[in-house]
């Protein structure tokens, strides 16, 4: 394992900023696997921690291909994470939303300029994405369809689902988008949480990266074969909203199969305590994603339903 | 008459309303509209000036109204009651989130119901103060997609400063952006400093938007001179001044100053060991017409913006 800095400023009274990569094997620029960009991004980073142990004991039992380099990089912005706020320290300004980067321009462009021009030529590109919203998600691979995405390598992570995602405006300064650009085979992983570590989905999600990177030819690794992934698009998804705000008692979590008209939740007036509003499933499905706050406002997406029948 | 354009129930014992104060006269005899619009961002006041003068002295003459003129000062309340840029709560900022849905999520709404009650103005301001970062002349920004229709409105506003800049796709979720492709015509203003308030700027654009209602029919009073803008068309005219390290930055040229090739604009220093770390100079002969105002400055910080001579 090398560890190596690949982009560094130096600040006025903290510690320089440093990006650091940890790099295994030597060659082809094979795969590049990044964590957290945001300071709440816990679980991104600490599912990137599990993959750099995992593979330095790899290469140290001579598991790692010949002719392959693997770059992993835990943390995209260590300033935001040691002061607990997401986005860029002085202006709040999105890494993510500053690909691929301006070495010339402003702070955030030049790190996300400075990132990309270590991590541009890798065949492969995973990052380990978060959501906007407060909720937990079914692990899942997301790829943006730009016309250079590849569903059937995304199969290969053996998640449970791959999504298909059409990108939105703002979406075109991504990391993923831009990867997809640059000709990398581009995907973002979703585990469960953001700001929680969940061990659990973070081991599946090390075990389903290095399955990826086996069926790629790059490491020799027995892991679990994973699940036969279906595909479903952003568009195909049923949103299902609660017309009143107030405390959200969900009764079901994600990833649960759930039938048309079964209750998912109720909104409970926060002064009164009585409930005005019960969320019934408007599809039998399974949940893909489900709201985790305390209080929901008005009309918010407290669940999202891949739309299927269970089959048994 | 004060009328609320959308209203949303919060969870804890309170609604979220936006509202605009609308002025016309009993008869009118102009069908035109113009909308002022300000408080997208919650740390940019500026236009909250703006939006007082024009109702304060509107309501006084309204005899010389003749079409109908709305006022929305604040398109992001919670904003600007907690002194945030974005919405409170989502950290999101709500200039990337037009035309908005009317099927979705709560801001999502609030955007489709602003574009909604706007839509159909002849004519749109929406006001920006820059951010808390950075200092602006009063100046109108244009997307290159709709110059020929906006620049003919711009010229009469009695702002310094015209820049037409390139079409880029994540402007595309912007009110004003939203809105010119709706055909509705919409110049963005930026002038000022977040989180301030420049009665003098806010006089200048004041009167500019008297002129342009007088230019549309929709006022009879008082129509003030206004002055000729100077035009970019082109980002190769723009200097941009980034830090070239992280410090502490001390100003020493004016905002709005013509400068000299290698003359001074500040210096960037660390008061620990109290040494200047940069001096900053004037690469070309120009206009000074962004300058920063918050001293802190990582490398890359814009430090000012020079339009060549």
């Amino acid at each position: 394992m090398t560890e190596k800095t690949l982009f560094e400023i130096k600040a006025l009274y903290r510690d320089d900023f440093r990006v650091t990569g940890f790099s295994f094997g030597e060659g082809e620029k094979a795969a590049c696997i990044v964590g957290s960009m945001r300071g709440n991004e816990n679980q991104q980073m600490y599912c990137c921690s599990q993959l750099v142990r995992k593979l330095k004991e790899l290469e140290e039992k001579g598991k790692i291909k010949n002719g392959k380099e693997i770059l992993v990089i835990p943390c995209v912005n260590p300033y935001s994470m040691n002061i607990k706020k997401r986005f860029w320290s002085i202006d709040n300004t999105d890494i993510n939303r500053m690909f691929p980067g301006y070495q010339e321009g402003e702070t955030t462009q030049r790190i996300a300029g400075g990132v990309f021009d270590a991590i541009k030529d890798y065949v492969y590109g995973l990052q380990f994405a978060s959501f906007y919203m407060p909720g937990r998600f079914v692990p899942h691979i997301r790829i943006m369809k730009t016309g250079f995405e590849d569903v059937e390598l995304a199969k290969k992570f053996g998640f449970p689902y791959v999504i298909l995602h059409t990108p939105r405006p703002f979406d075109t300064t991504t990391l993923n988008y831009n990867w997809q650009i640059w000709e990398t085979k581009a995907f973002s992983i979703y585990t469960t949480t953001t700001e929680e570590i969940d061990r659990t989905s973070a081991r599946w999600a090390v075990e389903s990266v290095l399955g990826f990177l086996q069926r790629m030819g790059i490491i020799e690794y027995g892991g679990a074969a994973g699940y036969v992934s279906k595909v479903a698009s952003t568009e195909e998804m049923i949103t299902v909203r609660n017309r009143t705000a107030g405390f959200f008692e969900g009764k079901v979590s994600a990833g649960e199969h759930v039938r048309k008209g079964q209750i998912l939740a109720c909104i409970v007036d926060c002064c009164k305590g009585q409930i005005v509003d019960e969320i019934y499933s408007p599809a039998e499905g399974t949940l893909l994603f489900a709201h985790a706050e305390p209080k929901a406002y008005q009309n918010t997406a407290v669940y999202k339903i891949i739309p299927e029948t269970e089959e048994w | 008459m004060i009328t609320t354009v959308v209203k949303v129930k919060l969870p804890v014992n309170e609604s979220l309303e936006i509202k605009k104060m609308r002025l016309e006269p009993e008869v009118k005899s102009c069908d035109k509209r113009i909308s002022i619009v300000t408080g997208i961002h919650g740390d940019e006041l500026e236009g909250q000036y703006v939006c007082y003068q024009l109702s304060d002295y509107l309501q006084k003459n309204i005899g010389l109204l003749k079409g109908t003129v709305d006022i929305y000062p604040a398109l992001n309340p919670f904003g600007i009651d907690s002194i945030t840029r974005g919405i409170p709560a989502f950290d999101l900022d709500m200039n990337r989130i037009f035309p908005g849905s009317s099927e979705g999520d709560m801001n999502e709404y609030l955007a489709s119901q602003i574009i909604r009650d706007v839509a159909g103005s002849s004519l749109v301001l929406d006001i920006h103060a820059s951010n808390i970062f950075l200092t602006e002349v009063p100046q109108i920004r244009i997307n290159e997609l709709h110059e020929k229709t906006l620049i003919p409105f711009a010229e009469e506003a009695n702002v310094d400063f015209i820049w037409v800049h390139g079409a880029s796709t994540v402007l595309e979720s912007t009110f004003a952006h939203s809105l010119n492709t709706m055909g509705t015509p919409t110049l963005v203003v930026e002038m000022g400093v977040g989180m301030r308030i420049t009665k003098e700027y806010g006089n200048q654009l004041f009167k500019g938007i008297l002129h342009l209602m007088h230019r549309m029919g929709i006022w009879s009073g008082e129509d003030p001179e206004v002055r000729k803008p100077e035009k970019s068309f082109d980002h190769k005219d723009v200097c941009f001044l980034n830090a070239s390290a992280s410090g502490i930055f001390l100003k020493n040229a004016v905002h709005g100053a013509y400068v000299k090739k290698s003359e001074q604009i500040g210096a960037i220093v660390d008061p620990l060991s109290g040494t200047v770390i940069d001096e900053i100079k004037s690469p070309v002969d120009g206009w000074l017409f962004t300058i920063r105002e918050y001293p802190v400055v990582n490398e890359g910080s814009l430090i000012g913006r020079i339009l060549y001579d």
